[in-house]
C-alpha cells in the first residue's frame, strides 16, 4: 500500500491535464511566434491557458505572465519591483518565514543596496498586520508576505496586510504557491498587486507558472529577449505545460470546494491521531491553514528517520523545508515560531490531495503511532533532552 | 538627462520634437522597462482601437524609441505630434490618421 501524503511537494497531472497537452507535442508544436498555422494554434492555446489561468485568480488575462515555477514568478516579482521603484525607495519588508525564492531575493537584494526589514510571526506563524504598519517607512516600495505556509500550512491575513499596503502606496506582492488552486484564491479581495502561482500545485504540470501583475504596476523583466509575455518575460514559451497549466486551473476552479471538503475531513483524521501522541504538537495555526495540510514536531526522535519509517510502510511524507532535510539545519520557519532546534529536528508534514481515501487515513492512523513508539524504543533521547538546551518544546499544543 | 549626443543629432534632421510639457492623450500605454521591439508593437496595438484624429501617449524609457516612432509615424502615415522627457522615461505622442 503507497499512500502518498506530500502534496505540496507537488501532485500527479490530472489525466485531463495530460489529455490536454499532448497535441501540443505532437501535432501543434509550431512557436507561437510563427505567423504560420501551427504557430497560430500554439499562440491561441497560450491565450485560452492564459484566460482560464487568470479566471482562477479572477484576475484580467492580461495580468498573466507565464514562468517557468514559484521560485521564478517570486525572483521576478521582488527583484522587478526593487528595480522599477528604487528611484522612490530602497526599503523592502518581507516576513521571516518566507519561501527561499523571497528570503534570499531579498537578501540579495541587500547585497545591491536595499534595506530589508524581516518581519516576526507569532507561535502560529502569523504575520502581525501592525507589525507591517509600523515597518513602513517613506522609502518602503515593497511588502512581500506569503499567503499560506507550505511548511505550517498557516494562512496569512492577506486582505488585511494588503489594505494597509495599499493605504500606504505601497506595492504588495504575496507568494500564493501553497494556496492558488488549493483554497480560493481572488486577487481583488486580497489587494495584491502582485500573485505567485504554480500549475503543479493543482494538478497541472512541472515548469508551468505564473506571476499575476495587477493592470498599471511597473516591473523590470528578468529575462530580456524576444516579444513574449508582452516583453515582460522573453523566451520560447513552453507550451505543452502552458495548456496543461490552464487546462488545471480550469479543474480547479471547478473541483475547488469538493477537494477542500474532502481533504480537510481527512486532514482533521491526521491531526486527531497525532495529538494523541505524547509529545507530538501541531504546528501552525490550528484553524488558519491549508484544508489539505497536518504538520507536527514529534519530540524526542528525528524527522529523517520517522520519513525512512514511515516510507518503508508505504506512506511518503515531508520533514519541512528543504534546509531541514538536505542541510540538518533547524528550519528558520519552526525556529520562528519558537519552536528550539532539537525539538524541530522531530518536523513531519503531511498533506493530503483529492485521491487520498478513507481507507488510506485508517492505514495511517495504524502506522503513525506505531513508527513514533519504534523511534523512541531506539532514540538516546526517549527519557527526555538529557544535555539539550530546554527541557520541552514551549509551543502550544 | 536621457538624450545622448547621437540622438541630439536626430533632432536636426527635424523629426524628433520635444515638447515643454505633456499633451492630452485619448489614450495612455505604459510600457516603461520594456525593450525593442515592444514599443513598436504596442503602437500598433493601440493606435488600432483608437478612432481616427485621436491622440495616443506611450511612455516609455527605451532610448531606441527616439528613433523608432517618429520613423514608424512617419511610414504609416500618422501624425507625431511630438516627446516629452519626464524625469525617467519619455512621454511619445501620435495623432492617429484620418484615413
Amino acid at each position: 500500500m503507497n499512500i502518498y501524503l506530500d502534496h505540496v511537494a507537488t501532485n500527479p497531472l490530472h489525466p485531463e491535464v495530460l489529455e490536454a497537452m499532448m497535441p501540443y507535442f505532437r501535432e501543434h508544436y509550431g512557436n507561437p511566434l510563427s505567423l504560420y498555422e501551427p504557430g497560430m494554434k500554439a499562440r491561441e492555446a497560450i491565450e485560452t491557458a492564459r484566460a482560464a489561468t487568470a479566471s482562477l485568480i479572477n484576475a484580467k488575462p492580461k495580468e498573466i505572465v507565464f514562468t517557468a515555477s514559484g521560485a521564478e514568478s517570486n525572483n521576478f516579482a521582488v527583484k522587478g519591483i526593487a528595480y522599477a521603484n528604487q528611484n522612490k525607495g530602497k526599503h523592502v519588508i518581507v516576513s521571516k518565514i518566507e519561501h527561499h525564492s523571497v528570503l534570499n531575493t531579498a537578501r540579495f537584494l541587500e547585497k545591491q543596496g536595499f534595506a530589508v526589514t524581516y518581519l516576526p510571526v507569532d507561535k502560529y506563524g502569523t504575520v502581525n498586520p501592525a507589525d507591517i504598519e509600523k515597518a513602513i517607512t517613506k522609502e518602503t516600495i515593497l511588502i512581500s508576505v506569503i499567503h499560506a505556509s507550505p511548511e505550517i500550512g498557516t494562512i496569512q491575513p492577506i486582505e488585511e496586510i494588503g489594505r494597509i499596503a495599499r493605504q500606504k502606496g505601497v506595492i504588495f506582492h504575496t507568494d500564493a504557491v501553497a494556496s492558488v488552486g488549493n483554497i480560493p484564491v481572488d486577487v481583488q479581495s486580497l489587494n495584491a498587486d502582485l500573485v505567485s502561482f504554480t500549475a503543479h500545485q493543482f494538478y497541472g504540470p512541472k515548469g508551468a507558472a505564473a506571476l499575476y501583475v495587477k493592470e498599471g504596476v511597473r516591473i523590470v523583466p528578468l529575462v530580456y529577449g524576444g516579444i513574449q509575455e508582452g516583453g515582460r518575460r522573453a523566451g520560447t514559451e513552453n507550451v505543452p505545460a502552458i495548456v496543461g497549466m490552464g487546462r488545471a486551473a480550469e479543474l480547479a476552479k471547478r473541483d475547488l470546494k469538493k477537494r477542500v471538503d474532502h481533504v480537510r475531513a481527512l486532514r482533521d483524521k491526521i491531526i486527531d491521531c497525532a495529538l494523541k501522541i505524547d509529545k507530538a504538537l501541531l504546528t501552525g495555526h490550528p484553524e488558519k491553514r491549508l484544508p489539505g495540510h497536518a504538520s507536527f514536531v514529534v519530540e524526542y526522535i528525528e524527522g529523517e528517520a520517522m520519513l525512512l519509517l514511515l516510507a518503508a510502510k508505504g506512506i511518503y511524507s515531508a520533514s519541512g523545508s528543504a534546509c531541514s532535510s538536505k542541510a540538518l539545519k533547524a528550519s528558520p520557519v519552526l525556529i520562528s515560531i519558537g519552536i528550539p532546534a532539537h525539538v524541530a529536528q522531530g518536523s513531519v508534514v503531511f498533506t493530503l490531495g483529492e485521491t487520498i481515501t478513507e481507507d488510506d487515513i485508517t492505514y495511517f492512523t495504524e502506522i503513525f503511532p506505531a513508527v513514533i513508539s519504534r523511534l523512541r524504543e531506539i532514540s538516546p533521547y526517549a527519557k527526555g533532552w538529557e544535555g539539550t538546551e530546554g527541557p520541552t518544546c514551549t509551543a502550544q499544543k | 538627462m536621457l538624450v545622448s549626443e547621437a540622438q541630439i543629432e536626430l533632432e536636426t534632421d527635424g523629426r524628433l520634437k520635444f515638447l515643454d510639457s505633456p499633451m492630452q492623450a485619448d489614450s495612455t500605454t505604459d510600457i516603461i522597462y520594456m525593450m525593442c521591439p515592444m514599443h513598436l508593437l504596442t503602437i500598433e496595438d493601440q493606435i488600432k482601437v483608437l478612432q481616427p484624429g485621436e491622440v495616443l501617449a506611450i511612455l516609455t524609457d527605451y532610448d531606441g524609441a527616439l528613433e523608432d516612432i517618429p520613423a514608424w509615424c512617419a511610414k504609416t502615415g500618422n501624425d507625431f505630434l511630438g516627446i516629452f522627457e519626464d524625469s525617467d522615461h519619455y512621454k511619445f505622442y501620435i495623432r492617429k490618421k484620418t484615413r
